[in-house]
């Protein structure tokens, strides 16, 4: 209470102390604001086109859009700084973020292309909520203000809503889309709670003022409760267990671009507010959460992908157990741990959103043909797109030459270096049981004779261009993945800096060694 | 300008790989693409060739290295080196590769294309796993050589090709990383992942806390290997793998791919952890000697060859384990003559068994009887190999199993006697099953107008018999480039104690 009281007038000050934002404010969130432009463009030309030629040109438009945002993240990390009465902030974490996200969205809307055209699904609100749906995936990487945070999320949320609904002829896709909604926003309100208590806590939303608080060595118990609901809410959102419940129906129902879009974008941006959240504040606690929640999604989500016969189940599974291989590196310490992360969301949104574009392009009309099953055989029937595919399979299980195979050597090398031997061992026998499952799509592919009434197509330029990307990005960070890890440990030394020199004086602890 | 001495091992490494890629530009020519595979296989198998010729007999360490950083964090370089153990073990590999080439030339039909790609790329990865000298490089090759293994089986195999396919997969998978925890813990302790840099920081003491984790990390690294020797009772991926398998498959995962693993034990167990490899060699020479004699005795009821030839595998990898924990000279001289002595007979078994299926679509040995009538060439070829594989002195298996028992019997007297009846039984399996198919009456009809060789089938087992006969009559052509690298392996072993091994 007294804190309220003492900020009451500080914050009565600042309202009499207003300045509008300067020009290069706006420049630090011209991403966001090139997004939504033309996410509202979209939206406007939308009803002027009629039906059947709408499709092309609205996603050509959604793509010029996401490749404008992607020149202007080059353009706004000439900016570094705060913006905006410091809620956010432009540093080498976010731009990385930025540059991810944005890239993720513009290759999701090039493999749409081809399935709103064979699902023949109206396409005005679909790239435009892609393109909101990417401003708060945005947002969240650059706010250091938790409410800012929340929107953020929200934004992004409820793109992704609406967008899993999206085959509107289908049941199962209004289930996944309502259940996602459902879920989603109570796991949303535990992340309010959690900042709510927070501020209670600390006394500030901003994550400065509260790494300030958290690293003076006293900690209120208020900040371990709120940092663990925080982290409920976040946890949904990576598919993390024990709040994975919420992935395989969600998978199976929703547009396969989609699906690789929720993989992978809104994923990697609450990687990155989780890191914020843990590294940056120091957050309290955190050691057990992480560690318990990393063994769970690997091993349930690699147990649970085993009995699947539907692709985009499986795949979802498997996105959990990824997701479990992430956390180990929040668990490492945090100069290493944090790159690590960030290396292992770009890697893993190269290989999910190409695996995802081969599935949408293989699904068919009405997505008939997503299960195991349908998939025997192209191996022959359709060898470019099946070695592709291949190509993506084996980054998940993370053989050599794949960027999956660096992802997850970072992610172990760090937690060995911090000593945690019993998560490393887990982390390495769940990465062999999952090769079992990746191996049966590859043996469907390759060792069984095809099925003659599943239809094969050659897949048209924009899915091709799509799928073309992420093969090549999975194999640069196959095989030269020095750059963009040199990338992520710059930022990753800023995100840490720019906390430690808040005020430090106490050597912040990351947890028990195990 | 690079000399060519760095550049070498390169070359030879990466030459299959590239010319497998150049294939994806053929045009789908049966004909072309199988000279194409050909000619490539054979380049890289004179390249090899310059590596034994100018290699320095009495230099110890590695030649022909080549040391440049490839990724700054972590620490990995793309570190190449030989010695005298690996120089023979690539050209083992080149050898066999362009037999196995010849050897597929009719018996693949379908996906020609994919099929030499693998094959070359295949090869690639087999020449990598012996020219490491960087730990993270010699996993990534390591791992490299399990997709291409097994789509050649479960594509282009026989009946339970996929069975088989899957398991020698995840089988083998799992076992490595194990080998993969332990790599990573060092590289943690120690900053690198070069061989030298680790093995001199294990030998002074400055790897923290070593001495609690040594053993777990010598069972990580042996547990990969052991899967891949493979040592009993870990050898169930084998017969089903060999079996299944087309038959180059056979011949390269018998010929070489079975050598990673003894290779890797050589190398890392008794390079890194020696103590280790001390206290643990009793229950190790143990599991390799019920791998001989249970090989063997497995071998001798068999009634599919191909089954028949894989359990002889386990048998005589049995031979080589044995030979290495033994700690002796002779033992790990012996150990790695027989693994290239094994790996020109086996492979030429494989072959021979292969030119045998093209003909009558079976393995079984009661479907044959009295070939020697129709096919007295063949019969001739199969029996000088049957003595290669037997040991019979003037061949090239005599020299090998030679050298294993009498380090054996130094380690152990009982474990000399014991390894010498699995030179009995060989014998036994091997000549009973020449009897019942080649001697005697010709047993069915069909098989009285078999053709003999073709030109192209003497020109893929000439190689191998020349080999075995040159091996076994002038082995200190490749003994005085193994000793030397045998020594400076043992060197560590001399200064734990002057005791020999189970004492």
């Amino acid at each position: 209470m007294s804190l309220l009281a003492h900020s009451l007038p500080a914050l009565l000050a600042q309202a009499q102390a207003f300045t509008p934002p300067s020009g290069s404010e706006y420049m630090r969130i011209l991403p966001e604001l090139v997004l939504s432009l033309f996410g509202m463009i979209v939206m406007f030309v939308d009803p002027l086109l009629d039906e059947d030629r709408s499709q092309k040109s609205l996603g050509t438009i959604a793509l010029i859009g996401a490749l404008a945002a992607l020149a202007s993240t080059f353009f706004t990390a000439q900016y570094p700084g705060s913006a905006f009465w410091n809620m956010a902030r432009v540093d080498g974490f976010s731009v990385f973020f930025h540059f991810l996200v944005i890239a993720i969205a513009a290759v999701v809307i090039l493999s749409s292309y081809e399935y709103m055209a064979v699902q023949r699904i109206r396409a005005g609100e679909y790239y435009g909520l892609i393109l909101f749906g990417t401003v708060g995936m945005c947002l969240m990487s650059s706010a250091v203000e938790l409410v800012l945070i929340f929107i953020a999320l929200e934004i992004s949320s409820i793109s992704t809503y609406v967008l899993a609904g999206f085959r509107r002829h289908e049941a199962s896709s209004s289930e996944s889309s309502l259940k996602y909604f459902l879920l989603g926003s109570f796991a949303t309100a535990f992340f309010l709670y959690g900042v709510a208590l927070m501020f209670g806590a600390t006394g500030s939303t901003n994550i400065d003022a509260i790494s300030h608080v958290l690293r003076s060595g006293n900690v209120p118990v208020l900040a371990y409760v709120a940092v663990a609901l925080m982290f409920v809410g976040l946890g949904f959102k990576v598919a993390s267990a024990p709040f994975h419940v919420w992935t395989p129906d969600v998978y199976e129902g929703a547009p396969a671009p989609i699906v690789g879009l929720m993989s992978t974008g809104p994923k990697a941006a609450a990687f990155a507010v989780l890191l914020r959240v843990m590294f940056e504040i120091n957050a309290p606690g955190r050691f057990w959460l992480l560690w318990v929640s990393a063994a769970l999604s690997m091993t349930l989500g690699n147990v649970g992908a085993l009995v699947q016969d539907n692709v985009k189940r499986l795949l979802a599974y498997s996105s959990i157990a990824h997701a479990g291989y992430l956390l180990i590196a929040f668990a490492a310490q945090p100069d290493l741990g944090v790159s690590a992360a960030m290396f292992y969301t770009a890697a893993y949104a190269a290989m999910n959103v190409g695996a995802f574009a081969v599935v949408s392009h293989f699904a068919n009309a009405g997505e008939k043909y997503v299960t195991l099953e349908d998939y025997a055989g192209l191996g022959r029937r359709s060898p470019m797109l099946a070695a592709t595919l291949t190509f993506f399979l084996m980054s998940l299980i993370g053989i050599p030459i794949t960027g999956g195979f660096f992802a997850k050597f970072y992610v172990l090398s760090a937690a060995l270096k911090a000593d945690l031997v019993g998560l490393t061992i887990i982390g390495v026998l769940n990465s062999a049981l999952g090769a079992y499952y990746y191996l049966r799509i590859i043996v469907m592919m390759y060792m069984r004779e095809p099925r003659g009434e599943v239809p094969v197509t050659p897949a048209p330029p924009a899915t091709g261009l799509a799928i073309a990307v992420c093969v090549l990005a999975t194999l640069y960070l196959g095989v030269f993945p020095g750059r963009v890890l040199d990338l992520a440990t710059q930022s990753a030394s800023q995100l840490l800096r720019s906390a430690t020199t808040i005020g430090a004086t106490l050597p912040s602890s990351t947890g028990p060694a195990q | 300008m690079e000399s060519l001495s760095s550049i070498i091992l390169s070359l030879i490494t990466f030459i299959p790989a590239v010319g497998g890629l150049l294939i994806l530009l053929i045009p789908r020519r049966d004909r072309d693409i199988k000279v194409f595979a050909l000619v490539i296989s054979l380049l890289a198998f004179v390249a090899s060739l310059h590596l034994p010729v100018h290699l320095h007999r009495n230099l110890a360490g590695f030649q022909f290295e080549i040391d440049k950083p490839w990724i700054t964090s972590p620490n990995i370089h793309y570190h190449m080196g030989v010695d005298g153990v690996s120089v023979w073990l690539i050209v083992l590999t080149t050898f066999l590769t362009p037999l196995c080439v010849l050897i597929s030339w009719t018996s693949i039909h379908e996906r020609v294309k994919e099929f030499f790609i693998l094959l070359l790329i295949l090869e690639t990865a087999l020449i990598g796993v012996f020219t490491s000298l960087d730990l993270f490089l010699f996993y990534f090759f390591w791992e490299a050589t399990l997709i291409p293994m097994a789509l050649l089986i479960g594509m282009y195999g026989h009946g339970r090709r996929v069975y088989a396919a899957v398991k020698f997969f995840l089988y083998t998978m799992v076992a490595s990383v194990f080998m993969l925890a332990a790599i990573l813990w060092l590289y943690a302790k120690t900053g690198s992942f070069d061989f030298d840099t680790v093995q001199n920081a294990i030998r002074s003491g400055t790897v923290e806390n070593f001495s609690g984790a040594a053993l777990w990390l010598f069972l990580g690294f042996f547990v990969a290997f052991a899967v891949k020797v493979p040592l009993f009772p870990l050898h169930t991926w084998l017969p089903d793998a060999h079996v299944e398998a087309p038959t180059a498959g056979s011949v390269l995962l018998a010929g070489v791919l079975l050598k990673m693993g003894t290779y890797g034990m050589l190398r890392f167990n008794l390079g890194l952890f020696p103590e280790q490899s001390r206290h643990n060699a009793p229950w190790i020479m143990v599991l390799a000697l019920i791998g001989i004699i249970y090989g063997a005795l497995v071998s001798l009821v068999q009634p599919n060859m191909k089954k028949l030839i894989a359990y002889s595998s386990v048998s005589h990898l049995g031979f080589v384990v044995l030979g290495i924990f033994s700690f002796t000279n002779a033992g790990l001289n012996g150990a790695v003559f027989v693994m290239l002595a094994h790996g020109v007979a086996t492979g030429a078994l494989f072959m021979l068994a292969g030119i045998l299926y093209e003909r009558r679509h079976t393995y079984e040995i009661s479907d044959f009887g009295g070939l020697a009538t129709p096919m007295p060439m063949y019969a001739a070829f199969f029996l000088f190999i049957v003595l290669a594989s037997v040991g019979l002195p003037l061949l090239n298996g005599f020299i090998g199993e030679f050298l294993v028992l009498s380090g054996a019997f130094q380690a152990r007297p009982i474990y000399g006697i014991l390894g010498a009846t699995g030179v009995i039984w060989s014998a036994g399996y091997l000549l009973w099953m020449y009897q019942r198919v080649f001697f005697g009456k010709v047993k069915h009809e069909v098989n009285q107008t078999l053709p003999d060789l073709n030109v192209r089938e003497k020109a893929a087992l000439w190689p191998a018999a020349a080999m075995a006969l040159l091996m076994g009559v002038a082995p200190i052509l490749w003994l005085s480039s193994i000793d030397p690298a045998v020594q400076s392996a043992l060197a560590p072993f001399a200064q734990l104690a002057g005791k020999v091994v189970g004492q």
